[in-house]
């Protein structure tokens, strides 16, 4: 590992390790990877099982706000890469205006989720309710792995929307800057994550019918 | 100290090339549904899908320029979840029930 560096700036001296600060990151980028993986696994089982309901299912949902909201994630991928780029250049009031934007772009993701799950509501298709219990099995489990994938994955833009909302503070009041920005970075990484399962989420659940 | 910082900051125009392709990588995804390959559809989103995180953890996550022990460990971790892939599988098409 590199060699601890010692902030100057700081009242009290502290060390920071990036390059463990980052590997210990990507351990828990790992184990979100298996998270969503076990659900694939699921997904593909039950699929290949239940081939003809998984195609009907998969047939109510919206494909145009799927590919909205993948093109939404992609570019809030880009704009948190370049703020860290803007950061790396100390050009502070860019870093805080792309992660701004990245918030802006999770907004959207989130308003998105909420008619597209409100459209499913109004039709009486969730977990438990009548209708859905008298689907045959295979659309009940298409349902429901979109219900958990999509939901679990949300959660994740929301986190995702808290932790890079602490960056931009940070950014703000300089405590991130030039030298220091294994939090921004981080932060970035997990952001890239949430974009990432996205990217097998979108094909698997709205396109393939 | 600092200065494996400065060493791979990616520019501003790299990572808008590296959407653009992105895109048209999601474009041709949904193009090569709507055609419908049959048996392949599956496989060639998935490949495509693929093709995309490897774009992504490169240049968004930075990984080119990291050290190669964190380079390893990804690739191993991907490694991993793909054998497992393979074991279900085996395990659900051999099982006798």
């Amino acid at each position: 590992m590199s060699t601890p560096e010692h902030t100057e700036h700081s009242e009290h001296s502290e060390y920071i390790d990036v390059e463990t600060g980052k590997m210990g990151m990507w351990l828990f980028l790992f184990t979100e990877l298996f998270l969503f993986g076990g659900l694939f696994i699921v997904y593909a089982v039950m699929r290949a099982r239940y081939g003809e309901d998984f195609h009907h299912a998969a047939l109510e949902l919206n494909a145009f706000i799927g590919a909205t909201n993948t093109v939404v994630l992609l570019v809030s991928s880009m704009t948190v890469a370049m703020s860290l780029t803007a950061i790396q250049k100390s050009q502070k009031n860019l870093a805080v205006g792309l992660i701004f934007c990245t918030l802006l772009l999770a907004g959207v993701f989130m308003i998105n989720k909420y008619f597209e799950y409100g459209h499913k509501f109004s039709l009486h298709l969730y977990p438990g309710s009548d209708v859905m219990r008298n689907l045959p099995k295979g659309e009940i489990m298409f349902f429901g792995l979109y219900f958990l994938m999509t939901g679990l994955h949300l959660f994740h833009v929301v986190v995702g929307g808290i932790l890079l909302t602490i960056v931009m503070l940070r950014v703000k009041s300089g405590k991130i800057n030039k030298e220091h920005f294994l939090l921004h970075e981080n932060g970035a990484l997990y952001w890239h994550l949430v974009d990432l399962i996205w990217i097998f989420l979108f094909p698997l659940l709205y396109l393939i019918t | 100290m600092e200065d494996h910082h400065d060493n791979h900051v990616t520019s501003y125009a790299q990572n808008f090339k590296i959407l653009f392709v992105l895109l048209l990588l999601t474009i041709s995804t949904i193009l090569i549904i709507k055609l419908d390959l049959g048996p392949y559809t599956v496989a060639m989103a998935l490949f495509l899908a693929s093709v995309k995180t490897t774009i992504v953890l490169t240049y968004f996550m930075h990984l080119k320029g990291e050290k190669l022990i964190l380079r390893l460990m990804v690739g191993g971790v991907f490694l991993l979840f793909a054998i497992i892939v393979i074991i279900t599988f085996i395990d659900y098409y051999f099982r006798i029930i």
